[in-house]
């Protein structure tokens, strides 16, 4: 499993740290490649850092970037059939080249810790979050067994776990998204060691539990400990970074003190992640380089019984939606959401994980029923209409998800893909359908090579594109994107972003935009509603929400999107 | 999606009543069960062509004759066989209850007597040639899954040529090779414990590849995940995260297989019985089917339908200690 770690020839070469001082950690010339099928892929090259006693050294990049390899590397875990070499791996002035699976063990966790994305995979997700912090100490002989209990509540209290007596016994699965992420910094903290590694530890939280894992790394910096950061987004690691390297297909396009990087940057691929970082501010501006969309109305039949229609094309009035949980008390998931979308417009609906908003988009779509109110598409009842009935209307509205890869058939190319979602009155014509297929692909701008891709073969960005274009197909009014841009990359979400404005442009589509993510809906909406424990605590424009927020919960909301800003 | 989860953000429930409340409705589920079980073989014995009472006398004497009318009566008064269908058929449901599965036409003998003469040594059998196939398939797919591509190969060949064994030809290799040829084992088991190695292992072989087949995958799998990264990167060994770690999420198509398993030894065990000259419920049931002895089959179809019954309850309870996320479905 580890790589094979090779010396070259230190002796002939005079090492120097970037800032000529001496390091805690000093990587220097790090070089990674994997062996697969025969052939050689170079994924990191020439890597060189300093990270001194409470600073924190950022490695910003896309995926595939080679980040998440080099801060493994670092702990002796690259994986695979590795070939690692180095001019200087050290630990305070200790080489790390060459050492032994024991030396190893014992320097994981105890010295190095690591903290990795989504606590609810990177906890084993059978066992009590307690037995996790715990089994850290074990592993290198921490206290007997009453201490060691002892010392896991400790350090549960001491990341901001309320109650760490009972939420010790819990496991992953069993707590909200930002206490499982402090139990694995907590476990990642037991031995208090000297540098944390942190691979993407906010992505996929929402922002405000975002903006209290980063302080959280903010205090464990203040108290010595060294950082390494690494994440796709510029702004994540704004507030804590001393100096940060960019990277990009294993190379370091960037490395300099974190203010100059940020506002001076010296690379133009530097310059497009701090552009692709979307905010109220680049409203209706591109966050990429400018691409052409091509994209003309393609009017069903359907469509003409509605082109006189200049009403609100998609209407909630008073939307009540409850569930039984499982121990029969009833849970309010949407109480009373009220909204108008306009013909061409974007309304974003802004909150965190319970607040209603998925709830909201399902009874947009009409695929559950409200125990209150109503839903009206292009004028029409909506929500009480017969299923049958409801079936001729279905084109009119569609649907982004998050995650497209579970919604495609793995055994279907794209192309099969977009022709199982045309309109039933193409039927029969081959060729017709296979010539909107191919508009379709051009439209969000995919070569038609990539037609014949199956979706594992796809990229992020890709994917996302084909399940645009599959909601494009029927020609709709109104899409409902339902955090349709979360998991992508910050560059790869300017780019779905961009596209998405466009699109909206050509064809007059309106946008249903659902997001926890205040800086994606403040860049894209033309009205928000932020929600809150199913109801709507504030409405109100981009600028209003932004810049004058109202309600406690509104302010607390802007006040955690991180900025680039320090 | 932010529907409302179930996250239960006061102390954690009590999982013991839970876990009874569980154990309860598959306790109702189980009598269901064996009573489809016994009813099913009430009626195949009910639906035989020929007059019942023709047959047992029959049997008792080894011929086949008519029978005078005299002859006939007396033993449709011993089986009650003039009543009604129905009432023999809550006779049968009530001596079941209370433990009495009739009389053997051939032996005189209560057929509940003659199963719990012979039930012990299969039962033995039976569960340590489980036991053993459980640490022959954790020590060889702890060893070898997710290795080097060579490795692995080899793991998951040596898996399936393990199932495919047939059982008679695997337990007269071991016999001859390690009873026979090396002396290591009695040649005759009779019920030693020295005995039951050999005919345990002839079972437990091929039932730890089925088992090897259906983990490997899941354990590969596991490894892959980020808890393993992390158990790592916390000082933890590459054997250690394997023991402690992969293999709790890998072992369930096990659990659910031993179910399984254990009705497939004891119908191994007719086989192995015979090639190790064990005794064994196998023996018993090999000559009651030869000879139409309808009481006992029956008993021994209800006696392996409840053994069936309680795997499956213990493989659900099994399963729920394994994955207690299952609970909360």
């Amino acid at each position: 499993m580890t790589g094979i770690v090779e010396t070259r020839r230190i002796e002939d070469r005079v090492v120097t740290a970037p800032h000529g001082r001496e390091g805690r950690l000093r990587v220097a010339n790090l070089n990674v490649s994997f062996t697969r099928g025969g052939t050689e892929h170079h994924v990191v090259h020439d890597v060189s850092f300093t990270l001194e006693p409470g600073e924190c050294v950022a490695i910003v990049g896309e995926s595939g970037s080679g980040k998440s390899v080099t801060a493994r590397t670092i702990v002796g875990l690259t994986g695979g059939r590795s070939t690692v070499t180095a001019d200087e791996i050290s630990l305070d002035g200790e080489s790390l080249i060459g050492a032994t699976k024991r030396q190893w063990r014992s320097t994981r966790g105890r010295r190095i810790g690591f903290i990795l994305q989504d606590a609810l995979v990177s906890l084993d997700p059978l066992r009590p979050v307690g037995r996790e912090i715990d089994e850290a100490l074990r592993l290198h002989n921490w206290g007997n067994r009453s201490e060691r209990k002892r010392k896991v509540l400790d350090l549960l209290d001491s990341v901001g776990v309320p109650d760490p007596q009972n939420r010790a016994r819990q496991r992953p699965d069993e707590l909200s998204g930002g206490l499982r992420q402090r139990a694995l910094i907590a476990s990642a903290l037991a031995l208090d060691p000297e540098i944390i590694i942190a691979d993407e530890p906010t992505t996929a939280l929402d922002a405000t539990v975002q903006a209290q894992v980063l302080s959280l790394i903010a205090d464990m910096k203040s108290r010595g400990v060294s950082v390494i950061l690494i994440s796709h987004d510029l702004s994540v690691v704004a507030q804590l970074a001393d100096h940060i390297l960019v990277m990009k297909g294993g190379q370091v396009l960037e490395s300099g003190e974190a203010h100059q990087v940020l506002h001076d940057p010296r690379h133009d691929y530097t310059r497009s992640l701090i552009d692709a970082v979307p905010s109220e501010h680049t409203r209706g501006k591109p966050l990429g380089p400018p691409v052409e969309i091509i994209a003309t109305p393609h009017p069903p039949r359907v469509a003409e019984e509605f082109a006189d229609y200049d009403g609100p094309v998609l209407e909630a009035k008073h939307l009540v939606k409850r569930f039984t949980t499982p121990d029969g008390s009833v849970s309010v998931a949407v109480d009373d959401v009220s909204f108008t979308l306009a013909r061409g417009e974007t309304l974003g609906i802004v909150g965190e994980s319970g607040s209603g908003k998925s709830t909201t988009a399902r009874l947009a779509l009409a695929l559950s029923r409200p125990d209150g109110g109503s839903v009206s598409l292009l004028g029409r009842d909506w929500t009480t209409l017969a299923e049958p009935r409801r079936r001729a209307l279905r084109g009119r509205i569609s649907v982004v998800y998050q995650d497209p890869l579970s919604s495609f058939d793995p055994r279907w190319n794209a192309e099969r893909i977009l022709l199982d979602s045309l309109p039933a009155e193409l039927d029969g014509d081959s060729a017709a359908r296979h010539a909107r297929v191919r508009e379709l692909a051009g439209q969000v701008g995919l070569p038609e090579d990539v037609l014949r891709r199956f979706p594992l073969q796809l990229s992020g960005g890709q994917r996302q594109r084909i399940a645009i274009a599959r909601a494009l197909a029927p020609s709709p009014s109104v899409i409902v994107l339902d955090e349709a841009v979360s998991a992508l990359d910050v560059s790869i979400q300017a780019q779905i972003l961009d596209l998405l404005v466009g699109l909206q442009r050509q064809l007059g589509l309106s946008y249903l935009f659902i997001s926890h993510d205040l800086g994606v809906i403040s860049h894209l909406s033309d009205h928000v509603l932020v929600m809150k424990d199913g109801a709507v605590v504030e409405r109100g424009t981009p600028d209003q929400i932004f810049n004058h927020p109202r309600h406690p919960y509104t302010q607390q909301l802007v006040s955690s999107v991180p900025t680039l800003d320090d | 999606m932010s529907a409302p989860s179930a996250q239960s953000l006061g102390a954690a429930p009590r999982s013991g009543a839970r876990l009874a409340r569980l154990a309860g409705g598959k306790l109702v589920n189980a009598v269901v069960v064996l009573l489809g079980a016994a009813t099913t073989a009430f009626v195949a014995q009910a639906s035989l062509p020929g007059d019942r009472a023709t047959v047992i006398l029959n049997i008792r004497a080894g011929q086949a004759i008519r029978r005078t009318a005299a002859e006939l009566a007396q033993i449709n008064a011993e089986y009650g066989l003039n009543h009604p269908l129905i009432v023999q058929y809550f006779d049968y449901i009530r001596g079941l209850v209370t433990g009495n599965l009739g009389v053997s036409y051939q032996q005189y003998r209560p057929v509940a007597q003659i199963i719990a003469e012979q039930m012990g040594p299969t039962i033995v059998l039976s569960l340590t040639a489980i036991a053993l196939s459980w640490v022959i398939m954790i020590l060889w797919v702890t060893l070898t899954a997710g290795r080097s591509a060579r490795v692995s190969a080899l793991g998951s060949v040596v898996d399936t040529t393990a199932a495919g064994l047939p059982q008679y030809w695997l337990g007269i290799i071991l016999l001859l090779v390690f009873a026979l040829g090396l002396g290591w084992f009695p040649v005759i088991s009779g019920n030693s414990i020295a005995g039951l190695l050999l005919p345990a292992l002839t079972l437990a072989i091929p039932l730890a590849g089925f088992m090897g087949q259906a983990t490997r995958a899941e354990f590969e799998n596991s490894l892959e995940q980020p808890f393993v990264i992390s158990a790592r990167m916390r000082g933890m060994g590459d054997f250690e995260v394997r023991l402690r770690h992969v293999l709790r999420h890998s072992i369930l198509p096990a659990v659910t297989l031993s179910g399984w398993g254990l009705g497939a030894t004891l119908s191994g065990a007719v086989v192995v019985e015979t090639v190790f000259s064990r005794s064994g419920i196998g023996q018993v049931l090999v000559t009651a089917v030869n000879s139409q002895d309808l009481p006992v089959v029956t008993g021994i179809v209800i006696l392996i339908a409840t053994l069936y019954v309680v795997a499956n309850v213990l493989v659900d309870i099994a399963y729920v200690l394994i994955d207690p996320r299952l609970k909360a479905q």
